[in-house]
């Protein structure tokens, strides 16, 4: 990739991290930490995006991003306050900056109307008036280019006693006439300020230099003796002439760093006379430090040189100057003389101080959980092989491999760490989408949030932002009522909608819970039975009637409102939900608000199973798939069909399905009475009841893709390798479940067809 | 022997930038991310001919950073450019008064940046 390119990309990954940087600060800005730390991180922020921004050329995004900066450069100084209004301006423009980055990165835009209405709250706030465009500056010229001129009367009453007198000629302002040839004349009086910088004289002339000839004189009557120098006084000044084609604002350019740090004039020659000195000054020898010294010497009454002046006219002279130039001693030779041994650009690239951490290739990381997974197995199939083989427990052997049982769980679980993130980067996007929605809807909402250190697998991470979100958007705008009715209620006008994680029991549970108006039960009930979800006269608890949101084809809204219909109901929330081998659940209470329970694994790589047998063949199936393992009686079971069962579990018939004949491992039916049945939820909340022959344990097993190795096969979620070192398939139970469905629905057709 | 600069800036982005420009024109570059880190680098690695610093830095500014500096012995004589917005000659000034050998205007130029340490580097 072009190099420039890869820097893009990176800089849409900062921009990322600095959306968020900004969004947090202002909310924490909202509940009222307006400290200077808080109020520098987000004019850092946008300040970062506004500069990366201008380097690849993304007017859009600079144009607003300076806007907001110069904002929150007024918040920064303390001529704006940061109160409650000034902060959800804010964040709102903070909402648009991320429209215009993400336009930016995708090639959208940013419509148009928001941009502006936001550019304009913002300058309000500035107190300037909107501007219609924001106009770039041109980067490339000079600042002050129209320059005034330069007096050079000086405080120290240079020169007077030296008959060097200053020119304080007004600069006339000479057009560059095309490139004829013109004569300068430049007098340059370094002040201390000037070395305190690091600027040399020496530098500044060879500069000169590459604009043309140069004939440069020094002027040291200043310098004191030896016993009066101070080495870090400036005392020099010098002369050049210059004969070039250039302009007079190029000349001046050279001396742009210096400005202001010494006496300058530049003087065009048909303009101006050389001052006297000049004619005795101007040498075409180099200068003589050794004469100027015993000069100076002759004044001092007679003092020995003392052994400081032999290291002066040692030190190297700047070999570009055709001058020498006499620097204070202390500033040491520049880089020529220290020839680096140890460079070490290697400590600092990459290394982040603040919080020590690296970057890691994802693929590096995904490739060393699968190899830990299989040290995981391989370690179990050891495991059964020494037992097998008769080796007593207490044995060395037996002990050794219960330690490396310890170390390879140890081993599993950091690795798992690597991956593991906070849910904070799913949280983060909410509170935008509450402000969104409440917008939408008409309603005041406040979010709090909780737990957001809690980590998940990054397997995990990434499907948890569909569910919450549309958890988030159904409790806002079913949940929660409007102001006025809140009011009427009772209630504060604004209602809070909680969003939590933490660990419990080995899982991750997440919570939504709002204090809005709890689930209708009346009205679910009666859609329910509208939609023919539910008999009519079914008795159904209210738990039972809050779970029917679940049921697909269930949409409480009248008319499917933009943001919680598109067709999404709960019921996929739900599946992606189990898909990921987890649960949900629904408590509300009327008048009170709502929760939503999702209990979800740590990780998707590793899967807690019931491990069964079926014919001579082991599978696994998800344990949060089952729901009860039932030993079914003769009387429970009837046939409805040839080939098709049903099982009477507490007054309900579920469809028994023969996991053997079903996956083509027998094809005699087998009986049920012989076998157990696991009643299991699949898609959709429907249930069916798996026969398997015997169920053997509870293992936590290594999931293996079976697509990767194999290829799909129906009715398979993925394979295991257990400890003896067999394949072991991982039933998909909704796909079991689906599968029958359709079977039954066919056969049906067939049989309506065939009488 | 190529010419070593270092440049601190937080932002990844314009480090990355930097080292194309600087890397691109001959030099050799080491980074740091803030004006702590940029101590504490300048501490450890051969003496810089160039530091290039940004202004805006968390921990410390680039203020903080030339100021500190400019009071090392090691290092008080090495050139310092800062890099400021176009439109700011506040903080030019604030960065000059804390010591800056001189400056560059962000966005910067590739060409302007290299000419800009030709001109302070001796």
């Amino acid at each position: 990739m072009d190099p420039l390119e890869a820097i893009k990309v990176t800089f849409f990954q900062e921009c990322e991290e600095q959306l968020s940087e900004l969004e947090s600060g202002l909310l924490a800005m909202e509940q009222g930490e307006t400290d200077s730390e808080t109020v520098n991180a987000v004019f850092r922020a946008v300040h970062s995006i506004k500069g990366g921004a201008g380097a690849f050329s993304l007017e859009p995004l600079v144009r607003f991003a300076h806007v907001f900066e110069t904002t929150l450069d007024d918040v920064r100084a303390g001529k704006l306050a940061p109160d409650n209004n000034v902060v959800k301006v804010m964040l709102r423009a903070a909402d648009v900056l991320a429209d215009h980055v993400r336009a930016a990165r995708d090639g959208g835009v940013v419509e148009e109307a928001r941009s502006q209405e936001l550019a304009a709250a913002l300058e309000a706030l500035n107190g300037e008036a909107p501007l219609a465009t924001i106009v770039s500056e041109a980067f490339d010229d000079m600042p002050g280019l129209d320059f005034t001129p330069l007096a050079v009367s000086d405080d120290d009453g240079f020169g007077d006693d030296f008959g060097f007198t200053p020119l304080s000629a007004g600069i006339i302002e000479l057009e560059p006439e095309g490139p004829a040839l013109r004569r300068w004349t430049v007098h340059l009086r370094p002040k201390n300020a000037l070395y305190a910088k690091a600027n040399e004289t020496g530098l500044l002339l060879r500069e000169l230099k590459r604009l043309g000839d140069i004939q440069v004189s020094i002027d040291g009557s200043e310098l004191p003796g030896l016993a009066e120098l101070e080495p870090e006084q400036a005392y020099l000044a010098w002369t050049v002439v210059l004969t070039t084609d250039r302009s007079q604002s190029d000349i001046q350019e050279v001396f742009e760093f210096v400005d202001g740090d010494c006496d300058l004039t530049i003087t065009a020659d048909d303009v101006t006379r050389f001052p006297p000195m000049m004619e005795e000054a101007s040498t075409d020898e180099p200068f003589d430090v050794m004469a100027l010294i015993q000069q100076a010497q002759a004044d001092v009454q007679a003092a020995p040189a003392p052994p400081i002046m032999a290291e002066i006219l040692a030190a190297p002279a700047l070999a570009p100057a055709p001058v020498i130039t006499a620097s204070a001693p202390s500033i040491p030779a520049p880089a020529v003389a220290t020839a680096a041994a140890g460079v070490a650009p290697d400590a600092a690239h990459g290394a982040a101080a603040q919080q020590a951490t690296i970057r890691v290739d994802l693929d590096r990381v995904d490739r060393l959980i699968d190899l830990v997974g299989e040290l995981v197995i391989n370690q179990a199939m050891l495991a059964q092989r020494v037992t097998e083989s008769g080796v007593p427990r207490s044995s060395n052997i037996a002990m050794g491999l219960d330690d490396l049982e310890h170390l390879t769980r140890e081993i599993q679980d950091s690795v798992m760490a690597i991956r593991a993130q906070p849910v904070k980067s799913v949280f983060q996007r909410m509170p935008r989408l509450v402000r969104e929605v409440a917008a939408m809807t008409g309603k005041q909402v406040r979010l709090v949030t909780e737990g957001e250190g809690t980590e998940v697998d990054k397997t995990v991470i990434e499907r948890l932002t569909d569910p919450i979100t549309h958890m988030i958007r159904n409790a806002i705008d079913h949940g929660l009522e409007r102001p006025e009715v809140r009011v009427a209620a009772g209630k504060g006008p604004e209602g809070t909608v909680r969003l939590s994680a933490a660990h419990r029991s080995g899982r991750i549970v997440i919570e939504v819970s709002d204090d809005g108006k709890g689930i209708d039960r009346p009205r679910v009930r009666q859609i329910a039975i509208d939609k023919g979800l539910i008999e009519v006269d079914s008795n159904l608890s209210d738990e039972d009637v809050d779970n029917l949101i679940f049921m697909p084809g269930f949409s409480t809204a009248s008319s499917v409102s933009d943001i919680s219909g598109r067709g999404v109901g709960m019921d996929v929330v739900k599946r992606s939900i189990q898909g990921l081998g987890g649960r949900i659940a629904i408590t509300s209470r009327p008048g009170q608000g709502s929760t939503f329970t999702l209990s979800l694994p740590l990780t998707l790589a590793v899967l807690d199973g019931m491990v069964v047998s079926v014919c001579d063949h082991t599978l696994v199936a998800p344990l949060t798939a089952i729901i009860e393992s039932l030993q079914p009686k003769a009387q429970d079971v009837r046939a409805i069909g040839p080939d098709a069962y049903v099982i009477a579990i507490r007054d309900t018939y579920t469809p028994l399905i023969d996991v053997g004949a079903m996956l083509g491992y027998r094809t005699t039916p087998l009986d049920p009475t012989k076998g157990v049945a696991l009643l299991v939820e699949g898609e959709g909340g429907a249930r069916a009841a798996l026969m398997v022959d015997a169920i053997q344990g509870q293992r936590q097993v290594v999931i293996k893709s079976l697509e990767a190795n194999y290829r799909q096969v129906e009715g398979i979620a993925a394979a295991t390798i257990l400890g003896d070192g067999r394949v072991a398939l991982i039933l998909d139970v909704d796909n079991v479940v689906a599968a029958r469905r359709r079977e039954k629905a066919r056969s049906d057709a067939k049989l309506a067809a065939a009488g | 022997m190529s010419k070593i600069v270092l440049t601190v800036d937080d932002s990844r982005t314009m480090r990355d930038m930097l080292m194309l420009a600087l890397g691109d024109a001959g030099f050799t570059v080491v980074q740091a991310v803030d004006g702590i880190h940029g101590l504490e680098v300048l501490e450890t690695m051969a003496m810089p001919d160039v530091i290039i610093t940004d202004i805006n830095m968390p921990r410390m500014d680039g203020f903080g950073f030339i100021e500190g500096v400019r009071k090392s012995e090691r290092h008080r004589a090495t050139p310092i450019l800062v890099l400021t917005t176009e439109s700011d000659s506040v903080k030019k000034e604030r960065a000059r008064s804390a010591g800056a050998t001189g400056w560059i205007v962000k966005p910067f130029n590739p060409d302007k940046l290299i000419d800009a340490v030709r001109r302070v580097a001796a």
